[in-house]
Formats: C-alpha cells, structure tokens, sequence
C-alpha cells in the first residue's frame, strides 16, 4: 500500500528520475514513428482487440483444440492451476531427465510463479539468459519493466556488477565490451544446460504451436543446444489461427520498442529428434477474470507500451508498484488478484489516458483504472480519510447552499489565514506549489450583481 | 436556442475572470445565455476518487440545474468529460440522456453547434498550449500524439483566429501535467514533478502565456510557477478569445 512511498524514494535523486523518463520518452517516440509508418495501424489495433475477445469468449474450446493439435505433433502438454502446480510439472520434469542445469528465456510467468527460487530451492542451476533478466538476476531483485527489466540501471551501475559477478574490469561500463562479456558468460551456460525453458508470447490453436518473440536468439540458442524444451504459457496467449498470428507480431514489436519486427520469431511446434517437448498451460487466476469487468485486461500481448507512454510510471520506477507487472496494466492486474495489497496502484495515475491509445489490442485501461477506483472504495480498502473527505464533498456539492458557504468560507480562510498556517505541513498541496489568490467574488457573487435579469 | 453556462467549481470560487470571460465570449457571440445559479459542481471530485456512489446526488442535482437548457456549454473539457462518460450509473431517464448529450466544452460548442470562423480577438503574446487529458483524449479536442490519423485541433483552430497569438510547439504536445485531482495531494512528489517538467518544456519553447481548457491543470502548473518565480501568465483559453 505505498506507492507514493517508493514513488517518492525514486523521485529523490532528480538525475536518475530525469533519466529514466528520457529512456522511456525514447522508446515511446520510437513506437511512434514505427506505428506512423502503418496506414492501416487502427484498423489493426480494432481487428487484434476484436480476435482476443472472441478467442477468450471461447477460450475453453481453443485450449482443448490446442492440446489436441500439440499432442498430435508430440508434445507433452500439461495443465497447471496455479503457480505451484506449474513449479512442480517443471521439477517433475526436470527429475525425469536427470537436469542439473536449466537455461531460460524470457518469462514474465515463470517470475509470476516463483520459478527461480523454487529450483534453485531444489538445487538446479537456473540461468536467466535474457541479458536484462540475468542482470537483475545478478542483482538478485525483480524486473522494473516487462520489456525492458533493467532499465531502472544505469550502464555504470552494470560494470560494477559485472566486475563483482563475472569479473570484468573495474571501471569498464563500455556497453560494446559489457555485452560481449556477458555473451561469453551464457555461451558458456547454454553450452552446459541439460534443459531449456522459455516463456510463449502467442499459442496457435490450429497449430499447436507456439511463438516465441525474442531480439537476443536466446530463445533459440536454449532450445536448439539442449535436448529437452519446456514452454510454459498462461492460458490467454491462444489465437485461433495461423492466420491471426501477423495481425499480433506487426503490433506486438512496433508497440514494444519500435521495431518492424523482433529479431527472432521462433515458432517451436514439435520435438527434436530424440528430445522431449513440453507446454505447461498455466491458469494462476486467469480464469477468474473472464467476466464482464475484468476480461478486457487478458487480451494485453505484454508489449510495455502502456509503461513507456505513463508519465507516473516514466517518474516513479517500476519497482514503485510493488507488483510483478508494474505501470498501468500491473495496476488492474495486481488489484483484481489481490485487491487488499494493491488497492493503491489504481489510485497511482492521473487518468490521463495515454495508456488507452497506445495499448495495441485496446484495453481500455483508463476505464478500468477507474472502474477498480470505485469496487476498492465500496469494498472499504480505500484510504479512510480519503473516503471520509469525499462523502463530505458528496454532500455539500449536492447542495447549493452548502456550496455556496463553504465556497466563501474556503476564500476567507485562504485570504485571512496566516501564511505559516496555510503553508504549515498539513497542507501537501501546498509543499511545492502556491494556493490560488483568493478573489475579492466568486463568479457567482459577480453574475448576482451584475447580470439581474432583464 | 437556449444556453446555460457551466462554471466549474474551483473556477467560480478561485479564477472568476475566467467564468467572466467565457459569460462575455457567449453573448459576443450572440447566444442567449444563462447561468442558472442553482449550480455547483459536476461531481467528478468524489468520482475519480472512487466514491461514485457519493456522486450520485451531485449528478441528479446538476441534471436538475440544466434540463431546460438546449445547450450547457462549460469552460472545461474535464466536467464536460465526467458528464458524458460518466452519469451512466444515474437512471438514464429523458433529462439526463438530453443533458449528458448536450453539455459541451468551450471549443466543441464554439466550432461544432456555433461553426465560428472569426473571431473578434487580439492577444499578441507567444502562447504555449496545455492539452489537458480529458478534453485532448476524453473528448478528442485533437488527434492526440498516440493514434494514427489526420492532424486536427479544435483548440489550436480558435487560437488561430485570434490575432497576434503565436503558438508555440512543444516537445512533448501532450504530457499530463500532473494535476489528476486527488492524485496531486495523494502523489505530491510525482504530481509536482510532472508539473516542473510540463512547464520547463513551455519555458524551453519561449512561451510568455500558457492556456488550455482546464483551469484545474494551469491551476497546479501555476501554483508551481508562482513558487519557482517562472516568467509566465496562465490564462483559460476562453480568456484569450476573449481578449481585445
């Protein structure tokens, strides 16, 4: 319940604020320029909007015609309820084949679920393969961003943890060399890893198959080098067809980062040659949220652009929300799992809506920011004192004598009251900015005298 | 075609000169216009804070206030903005459906119902123009910077008709500013971050005048300036039509 708190932490050193918002900017600006280049980009946003509605209207049917169609192709498919379901099909997995060491690439939902600190429990060697993600993983903290999950660092900050990690030399944060570093360190991890697992961004029900979107072939480089591969994917990543697969790969990279395309586009159907392939379909309360108020928020594709585009988030760090996924979508995600912990972060936002227009698949996230504002404030777990003020504010704004009072009586008292007073702690508004000088009339005052009708 | 004049509250209690302007520029334009002074707020401030439900009873009472109008027009995309989008939790009978229809802002009334294409107007200062989030994507005043499509702005038309303005161009045309009303006291370290940031773009850009239209936004930008010293006015946009 502090996103201020750790908003205001970030905020406190203004150069690193600064340069967070500007990297973010940059980003977003680059989407711009990308979507500019589509004619036909609203017309994709609606039909992509329009393909997860349906798919999720009909989510059930789809799953089963995946699982049918990934059996068929060899793949052991699995089902998990929950985070701690999937953690033990992996663990199962990985006992089977004798794994000591796993490679991933990037998941959102193998975080969500507490892989890593689940196996490294059972003594596997986890290795995040995705260069921000082993970064923060060496820091041994959550992502800031789902695109970008170092992005809060700068590169100085990086060369020290390399020097201390993989040891690089001291003082050296050339990102060419940096990278290259890091290159040698996960060759030397995929080389040695007896199993690999990657997150899904889209799962083809005709097909069976799933896509994986990657800029660093790290994906691939897991996949092809180890002989058993384990996909695991929350059950809102169907589409139905082959067919609707270009309509999400041409908005999921230009939202993203402002490429045409990712780099790689792996679409992993079948297993290799004496290999094993595995699909853990993951609920972990998705299914919950396939109702009228919630169901709009699973079509999100995890592009990010709602966090590049959010002026709170660009200030505030992503660390600020307290919730895996953090920005605007975190903010209807994380309160509609756990609305007692994150019954903040819809609050965290000025409604001003720039997260609605670029949201590729159009969740209306301003919308539902404000939908949730109101369940957490009618089921009581809204600030008190809050709640209080604005009962009163109900009843003297649906009164024009009450209005009309304490209008004037608010004017006297910001002309009379001494400035230590007005300008004393209590007042926050007042910390930084000034109050309005007090007019000698309301508008109302003036019309009453000037304009008595003719 | 009978007009009534929305004031909103923080206007009628702290900026008046705007409310005068936006009565004057109505009956320069020759509109028969009325500020029925039963009014008092749109409700919005409890909503967005989650206490719709505390709301309701400033809803019906602005219905009641403005059912005979054909027209309520109000110097604010904001209060504009709430009334349309969000008096769908009321009973939707014919006073509310007519006047969730008919309130307008200020830009849309000027350029939609009246088509004005002068003005008789003259401010001659560098403007820099704040688009204030509600009327920019809420209402859709212009294309905002995230969608594809045709330029346009409702906004940027009338200040063209005024002589002597020079609109300035932003960096960034269409960053909130960090107002977001409870946010400003709830968030106030990120609420008056955003607000430096908004302002130094306009600075950067040599405005002498910022506008827009929503005097909630220039209010929080204003009293940043006011404390930091800045070299800048803040006036309603319909002071600025207004302006001989």
């Amino acid at each position: 319940m502090n996103h201020a708190k750790k908003a205001s932490e970030f905020i406190a050193n203004e150069n690193r604020t600064n340069w967070h918002d500007k990297s973010l900017w940059l980003v977003r600006t680059k989407r711009d320029i990308a979507v500019n280049r589509v004619a036909e980009w609203e017309e994709l946003r609606e039909l992509a909007s329009q393909i997860k509605a349906h798919t999720l209207s009909k989510l059930d049917d789809y799953l089963l015609q995946f699982e049918k169609n990934a059996l068929k192709n060899g793949v052991q498919v699995h089902w998990a309820a929950n985070g701690k379901e999937h953690n033990q099909i992996v663990l199962d997995i990985l006992e089977s084949v004798n794994a000591k060491k796993i490679v991933k690439s990037k998941s959102m939902l193998t975080e969500e679920c507490g892989l890593n600190p689940f196996l490294e429990k059972h003594n596997f060697e986890v290795i995040d393969t995705d260069l921000g993600e082993r970064i923060i993983q060496l820091r041994n903290e959550p992502p800031s961003h789902i695109v970008l999950p170092a992005i809060h660092l700068k590169k100085e900050e990086i060369g020290e943890l390399f020097h201390e990690k993989l040891n690089t030399l001291k003082g050296n944060s050339n990102p060419d060399y940096l990278t290259a570093e890091a290159r040698k360190h996960l060759r030397e991890k995929f080389l040695n890893a007896d199993v690999a697992l990657t997150g899904v961004n889209f799962a083809v029900a005709e097909t069976g198959q799933v896509v994986v979107c990657t800029n660093e072939g790290n994906a691939d480089m897991g996949v092809h080098l180890a002989d058993v591969q384990i996909h695991s994917m929350g059950i809102e990543k169907l589409i139905p067809q082959q067919k609707h697969l270009g309509v999400f790969t041409r908005l999921l990279a230009r939202s993203a980062t402002g490429q045409e395309i990712t780099t790689y586009t792996s679409h992993f159907t079948s297993p290799k040659k004496d290999g094993q392939m595995h699909i853990i379909l993951v609920d972990n309360g998705r299914s919950n949220m396939l109702n009228e108020n919630n169901s709009t928020a699973l079509k999100c594709i995890r592009c990010g652009a709602c966090m590049n585009t959010c002026p709170v988030y660009r200030r505030s760090g992503g660390h600020s929300y307290g919730s895996l996924i953090p920005g605007p979508i975190g903010s209807i995600l994380a309160p509609i799992k756990n609305e007692n912990q994150h019954a903040d972060l819809p609050f965290a936002c000025t409604l001003c809506g720039s997260c609605t227009n670029v949201c590729p698949v159009k969740v209306d996230l301003d919308k539902q920011l404000y939908n949730l504002r109101q369940q957490i404030t009618q089921n009581g777990n809204a600030p008190k004192l809050m709640n209080f003020a604005m009962k009163i504010a109900g009843r003297v704004l649906s009164s024009t004598f009450l209005y009309n009072f304490s209008g004037k009586f608010a004017r006297i008292a910001v002309k009379y009251l001494p400035r230590f007073i007005l300008y004393s702690k209590l007042n926050i508004w007042a910390q930084k900015r000034e109050l309005p000088k007090v007019p000698e009339y309301s508008f109302k005052e003036w019309y009453k005298k000037n304009n008595t009708h003719e | 075609m009978k007009v009534g004049l929305f004031i909103p509250c923080y206007i009628d209690q702290f900026f008046p000169q705007a409310g005068i302007a936006a009565f004057e520029l109505l009956k320069k334009l020759g509109c028969d216009v009325d500020y029925p002074t039963a009014q008092t707020c749109c409700g919005q401030p409890m909503a967005n804070s989650g206490n719709e439900e505390d709301a309701k009873k400033t809803y019906k009472h602005y219905v009641r206030t403005f059912r005979d109008y054909d027209y309520i027009v109000a110097p604010s995309g904001s209060c504009t903005n709430h009334v349309r989008k969000h008096y769908d939790n009321i009973a939707q009978s014919p006073d509310v459906i007519h006047v969730r229809k008919n309130t307008l802002d200020f830009p849309e009334f000027l350029i939609d119902v009246l088509k004005i294409e002068s003005l008789d107007a003259h401010f001659p200062y560098k403007v820099g123009l704040h688009q204030s989030c509600h009327g920019h994507r809420g209402l859709k005043l212009a294309k905002s910077s995230e969608l594809v499509g045709e330029e346009y702005s409702k906004i940027r038309t009338l200040l063209n008709m005024v002589k002597g303005v020079e609109l300035i161009n932003l960096d960034r045309t269409d960053e909130c500013c960090g107002f977001g009303g409870t946010f400003s006291v709830k968030e106030p370290e990120i609420s008056i971050k955003m607000g430096i940031d908004r302002i130094d773009d306009h600075l950067r850009n040599k405005a002498e005048v910022i506008t827009g239209g929503d005097m909630s936004c220039l209010m929080h930008m204003q009293g940043i300036s006011l404390r930091r010293k800045d070299k800048l006015r803040y006036m309603h946009l319909v002071e600025i039509l207004n302006h001989t």
